[in-house]
Formats: C-alpha cells, structure tokens, sequence
C-alpha cells in the first residue's frame, strides 16, 4: 500500500476515480493511513434512527397541519393527521429506544437537560410533545374533554415544527462531514420533508373536499424539498458527491421521483380523484422516507471515506493561512 | 498558559458561552465544575523516539481489562491493531515511506559491508567509506511509529453530545465515560472529530481511553506512559508538556529534522487544544488524524438558529396553505 509520488510521500495515496464527472474545486490529491477512515461512522442502524427522522417529521408537520385543519374546519382531516402523529411519535420514540445499545437506560435520557446535546434537548421535546400529541387524539377519536383536546392540538401544534427540525440539528452537532457541513442546509431540508409526509398523510386520510390545504401544502413542501437538497449539494462541495453516488444517491434519486411525482399527482389530479390523491399521498410519504435514509447513507459514506475529512479540512487550512499570509499561497 | 484569553470585565459575559463551546479555554475543569482542581494533566506523544514496541498497547489493555478485539493479519506493515476503538485505547500506527536515502537523518549505504569481514578483522575500516552522496539514487524507506490514543479535547464533542451525562469531564481535565450511566445512544461517536471513541457491539455501552483516572487518583501515571520504554509516551501535569514539546521539536529542528512538527498543542485549534498532543514527522493525515479537527458543538448555535428559521417557515408555510384562496370558497 506505501506508494511514491511526485516528490510527495503517503501511505494509501488516492486519487479520484475516473468515475466523477463534474470538477470539483477542492483539489482531488489526498494522503491517508491505508485509506482508513479517520472518523467513526455511526453505529446506528439505519432503519431505527432514519425511520426516526422520518416518523419524527410526519408527526411534528403533521400536528401542524392538524391544528389548520381543526381551526379551519375540516375535522376529518384534524383526527386523521392526529391520529398519524400519535402513532409517529410513538414509533419514533419505540425506534429511538430500540437503537439504544443499553434500552432499558432509556430513562437516563432525562437525566439531565443539556442545551449542547441536541439528543437531550430532543429527549425533553419529544417527553413535552409526545403526551400532547396522543391527548390531542384521544380527544378526538373519542369526542371526550373537547377543551383539553384542544388545548393539546394546541400544544402539539406548538412543539411540532421544533420535533421536525431538530433531527436535522441532531444530525448535523457530529463530525460526520456530509451532516456537519450541511448544519445550515439540513434543518430546511428535514422542514420540508416533513411536510412532504404531513401534506402525504393528509391526502391519504382526507376526503377530497377537505384536502385543498394538503394540496397546495404538497406542492409547497416539494419545491421546498428539491430546492433545499439542491442547495446543501452545492454549497457542500466534494462532500455533496456522497448525496449524489451509491446508495444514498440511489435513495436521493428516487426520493425526488416520488416526491415530485406525488405533489405533482395530488395537485393536478387528486382535487377531482380520490384515487390519485391516495396515491400521490402514498409517494409523498415514500419520498419523505427515502429522503431521511438518503441522508443518513450520505452520512455514513462521508465518514467511511478518509477524503470527504482530509481534502474539505486541507483546503480550509489553506484559505486560512492565505488571510493571514497572502503571499505563502503565490 | 500565554494564551490570551478575554479576562477584561466587558467581553467576559459575552465571551463565557463561546468558550464553552470553542476557543481557547484555560480551565476546563473549573469550568465544569471542580473547585480547587489539581493541574490538568496530558499525554505528549513524541514519534521520534517510538520505536513501535507496542507496550503501551498492552499495558493499557493489561491495566484497564480490556476485552480482545479480534486477531487479524492486515498487510499495513507492523500494525494489526489497525485503529483505536472501544477494546484499543492506545494504538501504534506504522508507516513504510520510500524516500530518497539521502534525506533520510542516516544516509550511510552500508549495503557493501561485509559484515564477516569486519568480524575477522581482515577488512578493518568499510564502515563509514561509503560518499554520503551514494545514497541518492537508491531508495531508503523511512518508517514512522506513532501512538495514538483519545486526545482529551478541551472542547470535547463526545462529552457535549452525550444526552446522559455519561461523559463527564474529570477534575484532572481529562475525558471519561461513567459507564453505569451510559444507556448506549452512541452519539458520541460520530461526534468525535478523531474517530476514537467507539461502542462495544455486545455490551452496548462506549468505551475509550480514561487516561487511567484509578491511577491518577493514586498518584500514578497511566499504564501506558509507564510501560514506554523510550519516553515517548509522556505524562505529566499539560502546560510543562506543552514547553517541553517546544523544546524538543526546535531541537529536533536544529539536527536538521526539519519534517518534525507538533500536532494538537494549540489552545486555539479546532478543539481548545488537546489534552493529549504529539510530536510528528510528517503530515497528520499520513498517521491518520484529521489535519484541520474542530468540535461540532462549535457550530451548534448556528445549527439552532437555522434549525427555528426552518420551523418558522414551517409555520408559516402552513398557515399560507389554510389561508383561503383569493377568488376561490373557503372550505374547499
């Protein structure tokens, strides 16, 4: 594995694949420990804590998009999408616990409140937010306590974007290069997608005559979603690639087939079908998903490879030190 | 420590929560609660004296009870450890680097010394016959030992991360786990910006690298510092580690090793600075540490900010969609 090159030693020098077929601007020359990693993929499984982030958005857009729907009156749609965030939240926390190396700890969770660990502060939303929810169902289901049902749709509809947008934050507070260099991307990203599954969800258990906001919701989200993943591609640079190859570029792909396919589906044809606004709910909801386990694969390919933490930290060190010295960089 | 480190009356309320979460910070165990704390404490890794004995790697697992990891033969030279993880807190990375011999410290060809000879005495005076200039052409491999181990960061991501409080920061400065509260979330993991700290798959819970806090208590180093047999592992209170590896790497500067710099020292890194630096011959990423590392939680504030825009357009997106259309009957 020791190679020679061009005046510069390194042991598992690589270079970058044919394969690639846009410039990246970052140079492509790296060195590493026998192309070992340098970080520390995470040790979740991917069906727990994507399923996570999936379930944790449908539930926190969901109680949003609950409380419009109460507020305006569409009580078919309210109960439905109350009913789908009680049972998200709690296959998200059964997910979350599930994952635990040690789960019956689980309860240690709360043993402190720490602003720094966005698994903690999400541990205190989801103990706030998760009993809210399942009130604001009960409630409905049932017909019974109108007032605390309210109070609850209220509650949850309150806490409900924060359960949406923190997974993003959870992610992006590690070293994981496609994660942490997406920090300001990522929170818009899991916003929109969330609302893909919310508005998805709505089409899917709501009569049409109600749907009309679940519509326009679906197609706002899915400009949001393609326009926001877009973005974080860009601006990440060579990371962006671990989006855009393997499997999480498989699973990116099809997520923007179906979310695009389902907004466009639902607005066109699902204010006359109810066929087409179940299906196009359906692929919203698909997309959403694939879109979570997407970034979750991109995550763990940019830890797996030492480049995606070698060349972004190289070429800061270099813009860095030609501030400081501009003349070391001629 | 020189570092400056915003102590006037104005900026020091402001500064207080950007410290605990990057920057230079002097004290992070008063920080963290200890009053009255001993000096905090490190490891300097000097590679220039590793001779890859791999003691260090043995007394830790001695000391600590470390389970086995698995045996493998992996062709990366003298290194089957392969990289630190939750049964390998400290790990000795070798590397093979053809060079041209001539740049290496010793450039002597002694390829045509007849050893025999020499010990006969029939052929007195080979050694050292040989033009230093000989070299040049032929290759020479330069082999670099290093150990690696968990760098005790001053701003560490594993211990800002952790939901439980599980890791705490010590009174010594160092970085441990409390492994009766670990409930195995694994966070840490991929928060940390070197890729030490690990889960064990059957047990659940992280392990790492405690610096042997049962011996520090006792007055001892840490097994591994003690079992070095070339001091390169060095112990000792961070700031006299700190001059003495200044010392070293000019001395080492002035015998003409110009390749040697320190990695990890500076208390304005990515990190704070490490609790446990080294000395390297070459760049870290050839060692495989990351060359440029910086805390997550250095970014956190912004992750949040981004994290409300996005709830708020959120929000207010759905508030947009309930809105009746202009032109169209409400309740459609």
């Amino acid at each position: 594995m020791t190679e020679t090159g061009n005046g510069r030693v390194g042991t598992g020098r690589r270079r970058r694949g044919a394969r690639g077929e846009r410039l990246m601007v970052e140079r492509a020359e790296f060195t590493s420990y026998y192309g070992r990693p340098i970080l520390k993929e995470p040790t979740w499984s991917s069906v727990d804590i994507a399923g996570y982030f999936f379930l944790g958005g449908l539930a926190g857009a969901g109680s949003v998009l609950a409380a419009g729907a109460q507020l305006t009156g569409r009580p078919a749609t309210a109960r439905a999408l109350k009913t789908s965030s009680a049972l998200a939240i709690a296959g998200s926390a059964a997910a979350l616990v599930h994952d635990l190396g040690r789960p019956g700890r689980f309860a240690n969770m709360l043993r402190v409140i720490k602003p720094t660990s966005p698994m903690s502060v999400g541990s205190w939303l989801l103990a706030g937010y998760g009993p809210a929810a399942a009130g604001a169902c009960a409630s409905a289901l049932t017909g019974r306590l109108p007032r605390l049902g309210t109070l609850a749709t209220v509650g949850a509809a309150t806490l409900g974007p924060a359960v949406a947008t923190y997974t993003a934050v959870l992610a992006a507070d590690t070293a994981t290069p496609a994660w942490h260099d997406a920090h300001r991307h990522l929170p818009f990203v899991f916003a929109a997608s969330a609302t893909c599954a919310a508005s998805g969800m709505a089409l899917v258990a709501s009569p049409v005559h109600e749907a009309g906001p679940a519509r326009r919701a679906a197609v706002a989200a899915c400009a949001a979603d393609l326009a926001a993943t877009e973005m974080m591609t860009k601006q990440l640079g060579l990371v962006g690639e671990t989006y855009e190859q393997g499997k999480a570029g498989r699973l990116m792909h099809t997520a923007r087939i179906l979310t695009t396919a389902g907004a466009l589906g639902a607005a066109l044809l699902g204010g006359r079908s109810r066929t087409a606004a179940v299906l196009g709910g359906a692929a919203l909801l698909a997309g959403s998903a694939l879109t979570r386990f997407g970034v979750f694969e991109a995550g763990v390919a940019s830890a797996r490879d030492p480049k995606y933490t070698v060349v972004p930290q190289r070429s800061r060190m270099a813009s860095r030190s030609e501030e400081t010295d501009p003349a070391a960089s001629a | 420590m020189a570092q400056d480190t915003d102590t006037s009356g104005a900026g020091r309320r402001t500064g207080t929560l950007r410290r605990l979460l990057s920057g230079p910070e002097p004290e992070p165990a008063e920080d963290a609660g200890h009053t009255g704390a001993p000096a905090r404490v490190g490891f300097f890794t000097d590679t220039s004296v590793c001779i890859g004995c791999k003691a260090c790697e043995v007394a830790c697992k001695e000391w600590n009870a470390i389970p086995e990891d698995g045996i493998d033969l992996t062709g990366m030279s003298y290194d089957n450890t392969q990289s630190l993880g939750a049964s390998t807190w400290r790990h000795v990375a070798f590397i093979e680097q053809n060079v041209v011999a001539a740049s290496l410290p010793s450039a002597q060809d002694h390829s045509d010394v007849d050893v025999f000879a020499l010990a006969s005495g029939t052929e007195p005076g080979t050694v050292g016959a040989t033009e230093p200039g000989d070299g040049a052409e032929r290759d020479g491999v330069r082999w670099l030992m290093s150990s690696d181990v968990c760098k005790h960061c001053t701003h560490a991501a594993c211990l800002d991360v952790c939901p439980t409080g599980a890791l705490v920061r010590t009174e010594y400065g160092t970085v441990v786990v409390q492994q009766d509260v670990c409930n195995g979330c694994g966070y840490c993991v991929p928060a940390c910006p070197y890729g030490v700290i690990d889960q064990r798959k059957d047990d659940g819970r992280v392990f790492k690298c405690t610096m042997c806090y049962d011996r520090l208590g006792d007055g001892l180093e840490p097994a591994c510092a003690k079992a070095c047999p070339t001091e390169s592992i060095q112990f000792g209170p961070l700031e006299e580690l700190r001059e003495r590896a200044a010392e070293r790497v000019e001395q080492l500067h002035r015998r003409g090793v110009t390749s040697a710099r320190l990695y990890g020292h500076e208390p304005d890194d990515g990190v704070g600075g490490d609790g446990a630096f080294f000395l390297l011959l070459d760049e870290p990423e050839v060692y495989g540490l990351p060359p440029d590392p910086v805390v997550t939680t250095r970014d956190l504030p912004e992750m949040w900010r981004h994290a409300a825009y996005a709830a708020l357009g959120l929000v207010g997106a759905a508030a947009a969609v309930f809105l009746p259309l202009p032109g169209r009957r409400s309740g459609r």
